[in-house]
């Protein structure tokens, strides 16, 4: 019976095990591999790996600094056997039962190990899934392929039809001198999974002879050095020396769940429930790394350490953030303790008041803590921002007026500001002010979008307050919480796929939407054909002028993006606008606007179809180009485009000699091109999964990623339009007039990668290949360079509001 | 709600306005600015030309010539300049179309300027070198603009969405195909499509990528000479024939890159020697006063 069974040797269970070893306690560390660290020992050869934080000090018994992959891993495996820990590999565990002070943890291969407390550091990887037939446990089936570069003379098998998989089997068939005979097996008829290029490349090989593919074919049974398929024509067995099945993973909830350890919510981006000493649900079972919330390697190898100190007994521990937190609140007032200051968070702030204090602190290093004086602007309108506040002490006014600041309505203690920013990422919509001295908790955005994944009150509130508060701001001055409170109250939240209609044209519904996320297209049918009308960013509402003069729909208003729209019943929005003749009056300004341009349409429908069909397929195009979800998108009009590359050689030299953009690939209709550059989307996809939070929003809207980027490469994959590059700063370029009159160096622009790989060995210095990304010029005077490089006006950056306007159809810009 | 404007001034008024904006070309760059610059300049410096009596004669040496010599030397260095600009991308609100609409128009200028700076006085000297050189540098940059108000549209319509990179790569991905499908063929087609696939993509000459004329092309010669009998030798007259289109497409990319680039070839060289004329020019004018 050992004290603790840590199961999972990545950092956080390796520097548990070596806290264990340290203080001579019984232990076992359960690693399901061959080797420790599978994560990183999974990374590719000679990887950067960076430590961040910087400013969190590593508690641990084993040694971490930023470094390569190799070099970390050695120091590791060399520590670890100094320790004498006491590692069992290939001990994969299939299911742990018992309480605690007595756990009977079941390994794949039937052993049975004892252990008094469990501490599960499996991160968030999950378990391959298996071949579900006959014969699954067969040692000729592997997971995973390292270097396909190592098979010669083999009959190989991939199962799966993901990219995984069809990457998989090229590279085992890329070389004719391996002389592999490579087949690949696909359930369905067709790779609906894979990327196109995947697929292209897959069916190339395919006719080439160089891979075997068997479309509708499943495994049957894994027999000694055969494999028998069910095909469409019935069974058949073919030669089969190895088989890679990449079929997917699971991820590990299921798993921890089966242990009676309950999640904080339903929702995928959940983490288990945890005591302070990371204890979960289940007494004894506790849960420490990235399956806790904790991505980091530091934090992981930190907890790996603490936890096993509190089973030791030690309860006076501080975590090891205590010194980051005890700076954050060292510019409050009152010169209160770390403690007293998580007792006030937690209690006054009404979405913080069902977290532990464990998701307290987390929640509080992602957070900035602010105290402001009465009168002290907090935000202004128009700012971007997609932080929110939560007043823990004090209270803020709010401008609602733009032309009369004195006019504004309180938000008192314990509530939330700000949060429009983060549903919708659009601009602040008014100015803040505190009304007295204000302590206050700006939330960032990822921190935030955690707090609403993992605690269901905290994201019923932040919904409620924020219909309430969109309401407010649309409809202006004049109305107050009770007057918009029945609307409140009925109003539903819709989520919309992209292209989903919400409002058709002729239908007699009567209800009133407003965008919250996303934004809408508007299109009215001309004859046959649907003729574009307008944009609908976040933030506007529709739907209002059947509701006010009783009209059947004029329009029909469709999801451009995927969005959510706040459904508003008819007869609420009448009573209110009955209580409100001012609201009444500004609504029918702007239904007088939109009829008028439905009236020029119609008028102007036989003139000049050929200009509406024009303008109606490239905004279909723009749309179809997730235009729908920029704030700032780089558009070329190739009519004018001599195709000199200045924009991206201007980009390269004014960003450390790398370029942002690819002039080239991207989609054009009609001329007018989508280069591959940032549109600093209002949610951006690749702030989604960045494990340092080193993706942010600038304060000019650019969305960019600062100096604590650990190269891990998420926001590459997140990103669709592919306008995110892993690469190393390149070194410095001799100047322009060295290169104009001497021809040193390689000239303006990018340098090629070989000038930039021989200089970069020639000095020395290995660098981290870091992610990159256009940052809109942030901080350079006069704006993007790549638009003020075009020498002949084909590159221009727009707002996509402002660029799919009717008013292009009516004059002509040029 | 819908987009707000914003006031202040700063980074953010900025971005809003060119947020806001539209694709205007080089030409017509602020209600064509530079066009009515120019041409207010060339209506002074003619109005001068007829209105000052000028003694003995209409000459570069008179004050009013002195004048329009030293206007016109300024106005050729800094148009000259445009390369550095070009290539220099420092902080601040410059664009380098608004640059490029000046030099255009300011250079078209140069005709009038340097014209009445000479009073129609031209001989074997260096002083008309220097004019005549002036001269064939703006007709090189009147193709130029003509050139690059005219190719570019065709130049996308040529593209179809690929980039230089995947034109490349489409070729060698039939070239693949070919090889393979080349197996089954007799000693003579196997020659041909062997030829076809070792022949340099770029061979021809500048006169060929010009003209995007290739008599020498190897893929055309092959698809004469093949026989159509044959299962496999169909095989690969179809490969051969996506391959001359994907050749086409890149022969006509070069092409039109070759003829929007051309001019630079012969205006940039002549520049230099325009200057150089020039100081010669201004260097004996003052040796010989």
């Amino acid at each position: 019976m050992f004290k603790v069974a840590i199961v999972g040797s990545g950092p956080a269970g390796l520097s548990a095990a070596a806290r264990a070893a340290a203080l001579g306690m019984s232990h076992v560390l359960l690693e399901k591999t061959d080797h420790l660290s599978d994560t990183i020992f999974k990374y590719q050869k000679g990887k950067h790996v960076m430590a961040t934080p910087s400013n969190l000090v590593l508690r641990s018994d084993i040694d971490f600094e930023a470094g390569k992959r190799e070099t970390i891993l050695g120091i590791w495996d060399e520590q670890i056997a100094g320790h004498k820990v006491n590692v069992m590999l290939h001990a994969e565990v299939a299911k742990i039962e018992g309480k605690k002070g007595a756990f009977s943890i079941h390994l794949r291969n039937g052993e049975v190990i004892k252990a008094e407390a469990v501490v599960l550091a499996i991160g968030t990887q999950g378990n391959p899934n298996k071949l579900r037939c006959p014969g699954a446990d067969s040692p000729i089936i592997q997971y995973q392929l390292d270097d396909p570069g190592e098979y010669y003379d083999e009959h190989i098998t991939v199962v799966g039809s993901g990219d995984a998989g069809i990457e998989n089997a090229l590279g085992l068939a890329a070389d004719p001198a391996q002389r592999n005979v490579v087949t690949i097996l696909n359930r369905s008829a067709d790779f609906a999974r894979a990327k196109a290029a995947n697929v292209a490349l897959l069916e190339e090989a395919e006719r080439e002879g160089r891979v075997i593919v068997r479309r509708e074919t499943t495994p049957a049974e894994v027999r000694e050095n055969e494999l028998l398929l069910d095909t469409r024509d019935g069974q058949e067995a073919i030669r089969c020396n190895r088989i890679i099945a990449r079929t997917g993973s699971q991820p590990p909830r299921g798993f921890v769940e089966a242990m009676g350890i309950e999640f904080s919510s339903p929702e995928p981006g959940a983490f288990p429930k945890l005591s302070p000493v990371f204890e979960t649900t289940t007494p004894g079972i506790h849960v420490i790394g990235a399956l806790a919330g904790y991505p980091l390697i530091k934090h992981c190898m930190n907890q790996g350490y603490d936890v096993i100190e509190f089973l030791n007994g030690n309860h006076d521990l501080k975590p090891a953030d205590e010194p980051i937190l005890a700076e954050k609140f060292a510019r409050l007032p009152g010169n209160r303790s770390v403690e007293e200051w998580l007792e006030v968070f937690g209690r006054n702030v009404l979405i913080l008041n069902d977290l532990s204090t464990l998701q307290l602190r987390e929640l509080l290093l992602d957070s900035t803590c602010h105290a402001y004086e009465p009168g002290e602007v907090i935000f202004r309108r128009n700012e971007p921002g997609s932080s929110m506040f939560a007043i823990a002490e004090g209270s803020v006014a709010v401008e609602v007026n733009p032309a009369d600041p004195s006019v504004t309505v309180p938000i008192e203690q314990g509530s939330i500001f700000g949060e429009v920013g983060l549903i919708s990422g659009r601009r602040r919509g008014a100015t803040v002010r505190a009304a007295e001295p204000v302590v206050a908790l700006e939330l960032s955005r990822t921190a935030a979008l955690k707090l609403l994944a993992t605690s269901p009150g905290a994201a019923r509130a932040v919904n409620a307050i924020s219909i309430e508060r969109q309401l407010l701001q649309m409809f202006g001055s004049g109305l107050t919480r009770e007057d918009v409170a029945p609307l409140v109250a009925s109003a539903e939240v819709v989520q919309a796929r992209a292209g989903q209609v919400i409002v058709t044209e002729g239908a007699d519904d009567k209800d009133v939407f407003i965008v919250r996320r996303g934004s809408m297209i508007v299109e009215k049918q001309i004859g046959d054909r649907p003729v574009f009308l307008s944009y609908l960013p976040a933030g506007s509402y529709f739907g209002e002028m059947a509701v006010i003069d009783g009209s059947t729909r004029t329009a029909t208003v469709k999801a451009a993006i995927k969005s959510e729209v706040i459904r508003l019943p008819g007869q609420g929005f009448l009573d209110l606008l009955d209580a409100n003749p001012a609201l009444r009056e500004r609504a029918m300004k702007d239904m007088a606007g939109r009829r008028a341009t439905n009236a020029f349409i119609e008028s102007r429908k036989d003139e000049f179809s050929g200009a509406v069909d024009l303008y109606s397929q490239t905004a279909a195009f723009l749309v179809d180009n997730g235009i729908g979800e920029a704030t700032d998108v780089l558009l070329i009009d190739e009519k004018l485009c001599i195709g000199c590359d200045n924009c991206e050689k201007a980009c390269a030299d004014s960003h450390d000699g790398l370029s942002r953009l690819d002039r080239e690939a991207g989609r054009t209709y009609a001329h007018l091109h989508v280069p591959t550059s940032c549109r600093h989307c209002e949610h951006p996809h690749c702030m989604a999964d960045c494990p340092p939070n080193a993706i942010k929003r600038g304060p000019d809207g650019e969305v960019f990623i600062d100096e604590t980027c650990i190269g891990c490469g998420n926001c590459q994959r997140n990103c669709p339009y592919g306008v995110i590059r892993m690469d190393a700063k390149p070194p410095k370029k001799p100047s322009l007039l060295q290169w104009m009159l001497f021809g040193s160096g390689p000239g303006p622009g990018e340098a090629p990668y070989s000038w930039r790989k021989k200089k970069a060995e020639e000095e020395g210095v290995a660098k981290a290949k870091l992610a990159i990304k256009c940052d809109m010029c942030a901080g350079i005077d006069g704006g993007p360079a790549c638009v003020r490089a075009c020498p002949t006006g084909a590159a221009i950056r727009v707002s996509p509001d402002k660029f799919l306007t009717f008013t292009k159809l009516t004059e002509d810009a040029e | 709600m819908m987009a707000t404007k914003a006031g202040g001034t700063g980074r953010f008024t900025q971005d809003e306005k060119r947020r806001d904006s539209d694709h205007v070309s080089f030409l017509k760059h602020r209600g064509f600015r530079w066009l009515w610059v120019a041409l207010a300049l060339c209506g002074t410096a003619i109005l001068g030309y007829l209105m000052i009596d000028q003694q003995p004669r209409p000459n570069g040496g008179s004050w009013y010539g002195y004048t329009l010599g030293t206007i016109g030397f300024g106005l050729i260095v800094w148009l000259s300049l445009l390369g550095v600009r070009k290539r220099r991308i420092t902080t601040g609100q410059w664009s380098l179309k608004a640059w490029t609409s000046a030099h255009v128009y300011l250079g078209l200028s140069l005709i009038v300027i340097g014209t009445l700076h000479t009073g129609f006085q031209i001989g074997w000297n260096v002083h008309t070198l220097a004019y005549v050189l002036m001269l064939l540098v703006i007709i090189t940059g009147i193709y130029g603009v003509i050139a690059y108000a005219t190719l570019p549209a065709s130049l996308s319509a040529n593209r179809k969405e690929m980039t230089r990179a995947q034109m490349i790569e489409a070729l060698t991905a039939i070239d693949r195909q070919l090889e393979s499908a080349a197996q089954p063929l007799e000693r003579t087609e196997a020659d041909l499509v062997i030829n076809a696939l070792g022949q340099d993509v770029f061979s021809g000459g500048a006169l060929a990528r010009l003209t995007g004329r290739y008599p020498g092309c190897a893929t055309a010669c092959a698809l004469g000479g093949m026989g159509r009998q044959s299962e496999a030798e169909q095989r690969v007259v179809a490969l051969l024939e996506k391959r001359r289109e994907q050749l086409a497409q890149i022969r006509q990319q070069l092409r039109i890159r070759a003829l929007l680039e051309i001019w630079l070839f012969i205006h940039i060289p002549l520049t230099i020697a325009l200057i150089a004329a020039l100081v010669a020019h201004v260097i004996s004018v003052f040796f010989y006063w």
